[in-house]
């Protein structure tokens, strides 16, 4: 009653409260990822037709996409593709799978601890490329060599991901285990590895990342046939239509990756809040 | 079974936790255990399960575990500690995996706890799903489905707000009735405690020793709220406490 009367209360004015919520919410946008990337196409493809920029700056992106096509239709794309596929998945693989056990070591293990984390805190910031000429001894200047870059590259960010994820398990369902009696392998596998995937499959998304470029790093140093190989032959001869197509499959292959990542992360982590 | 705990004392580097502690925890009774914050009640509890050890005295379970007991000391947490990833089925269920049961058996263990805690609808879902008092009642179940010796119940009810908690409290009460167990309730909760407990424990702010052991005889399926008797107990136990709480919260303040 009395809030009534004075709202009714003429001599006093009444504002309405000014709106100061809403906003720092990122929200799903639909298509404007594209729209960037249309418009940025859009505007290369007018430039290098209408000339004011030079054909030695950009290639026009009809044409790169005419190289695609061709690229695709003589079977060169496959047999390009093929070799760098095998490569990353083979590389990638074995990395990450010796980084997710050494991880969990370390996470669960404290003299592992105390003898790797400075170890890989030493190994992480060698560039693995400065390396190569002593994998292809040690590995062989085929597959070999190529297999340990990607693997060797993808390992030290795998381990630290792991690692912290581990640590970051919560430790009262650590504990809950302890009281019902499970076993150390029961806990491990039912309560730390999984506990632990949202931070693996993180460092997942980053060692993958760092898995192409060192494919395409790999490739360039000394391959026949490859995306790496590609890129640098077109490079060399400054044919910039086969170059571009290239560094377009490297994108498309890292969108890809990265789409695979998402999927399994909604697969595997349905349980998130 | 019984639990008996023999002068046990405690202490983390310089600061003494518990002191001379002896205490028998009956079969088929529930032992409520109250006292100020940071008198290490929860520490005790830890003691009673074999999570910690203190660093005098003993812990002594005495008497034979009942048939097809799976583990003697189970506990029911505060936060609840169910795993995220597992389904309400899949929580019970990771307590039963390690014994070599045959499927067939786990899955009957497993319908007949969810049908005594009133979870029978809620067997395929995810925690993140599930309300705070029905994570509690999963917990729950999953203390029944190993057919515990004894209950250790760490401020069960803490982290719910008051409708829920009562409502639990009165599962925990028809539970009790049906089968009696043996259980250690550790609470700061008085209500609680006069609701719950046939024996109430009030320890002393830190370090924690045995101020007085309080017995309430009146069943537990007939106490009321408004019962003159238990408000009395309730009333005594407050005066235990209050001065003890107050002291407990001015050491705190002061860093003491």
């Amino acid at each position: 009653m009395a809030l009534e009367t004075s709202a009714h209360d003429n001599d006093t004015p009444a504002r309405p409260v000014p709106y100061r919520g809403g906003g720092f919410r990122p929200r799903h946008k639909r298509g404007v990822g594209l729209i960037v990337f249309a418009i940025l196409i859009a505007i290369a493809e007018l430039g290098t037709r209408q000339g004011w920029i030079s054909a030695l700056t950009l290639p026009k992106p009809s044409d790169v996409f005419w190289t695609l096509v061709e690229f695709w239709q003589s079977g060169r794309l496959t047999q390009n593709l093929f070799p760098s596929l095998t490569r990353l998945v083979v590389g990638a693989f074995l990395g990450t799978l010796a980084g997710i056990g050494t991880g969990l070591m370390i996470g669960l293990f404290s003299a592992a601890r105390a003898g790797f984390v400075p170890l890989v805190a030493a190994i992480f910031p060698i560039p693995k490329i400065a390396l190569l000429p002593l994998f292809v001894i040690w590995f062989g200047i085929d597959e070999g060599s190529k297999y340990a870059l990607i693997a060797f590259g993808t390992f030290t960010p795998t381990v630290v991901a792991t690692y912290g994820a581990v640590d970051n398990v919560d430790r009262t369902l650590i504990r809950m285990g302890q009281s019902f009696g499970l076993s150390w392998m029961s806990i491990v596998r039912k309560i730390v590895l999984p506990g632990a995937m949202p931070g693996i499959l993180s460092g997942l998304r980053i060692s993958l990342a760092i898995a192409i470029i060192l494919l395409v790093a790999a490739e360039m140093l000394g391959a026949e046939y490859g995306i790496g190989a590609y890129i640098l032959q077109a490079g060399s001869l400054y044919d910039l239509d086969r170059l571009f197509a290239g560094v377009v499959i490297l994108s498309l292959l890292g969108v890809v990756v990265s789409f695979g990542v998402g999927k399994l992360e909604t697969r595997l982590l349905r349980w998130r809040v | 079974m019984e639990i008996r705990l023999d002068a046990v004392g405690h202490r983390y580097d310089a600061v003494e936790v518990l002191r001379d502690i002896s205490l028998t925890i009956p079969a088929g009774k529930i032992t409520c255990i109250i006292g100020p914050s940071g008198c290490g009640k929860s520490t005790l509890l830890r003691f009673i399960g074999g999570l910690e050890q203190p660093t005098l005295g003993n812990v002594f379970q005495v008497g034979e575990q009942p048939d097809g007991c799976l583990n003697a000391l189970t506990y029911i947490f505060q936060d609840f500690a169910l795993l995220p990833w597992r389904t309400v089925a899949g929580n019970i269920s990771l307590v039963l995996e390690d014994h070599g049961l045959p499927k067939d058996r786990i899955d009957s263990v497993i319908t007949d706890v969810l049908a005594r805690t009133n979870l029978s609808d809620f067997a395929n879902a995810l925690p993140k799903q599930l309300s705070g008092g029905m994570k509690q009642r999963v917990a729950i179940a999953r203390a029944l489905a190993v057919n515990p010796a004894v209950l250790l119940m760490d401020e069960p009810l803490s982290a719910l707000d008051s409708q829920t908690r009562d409502l639990l409290m009165e599962d925990l009460v028809s539970l009790w009735s049906r089968t009696p167990f043996t259980a250690v309730y550790v609470t700061h909760n008085l209500q609680e405690a006069v609701r719950l407990g046939h024996q109430i424990v009030v320890l002393s702010r830190r370090p924690g020793r045995i101020h007085e052991v309080v017995t309430i005889d009146a069943p537990l399926d007939q106490r009321r709220t408004a019962d003159p008797d238990l408000q009395q107990k309730h009333d005594h136990l407050w005066h235990l406490m209050r001065d003890e709480a107050r002291a407990a919260d001015a050491e705190l303040v002061h860093g003491a």
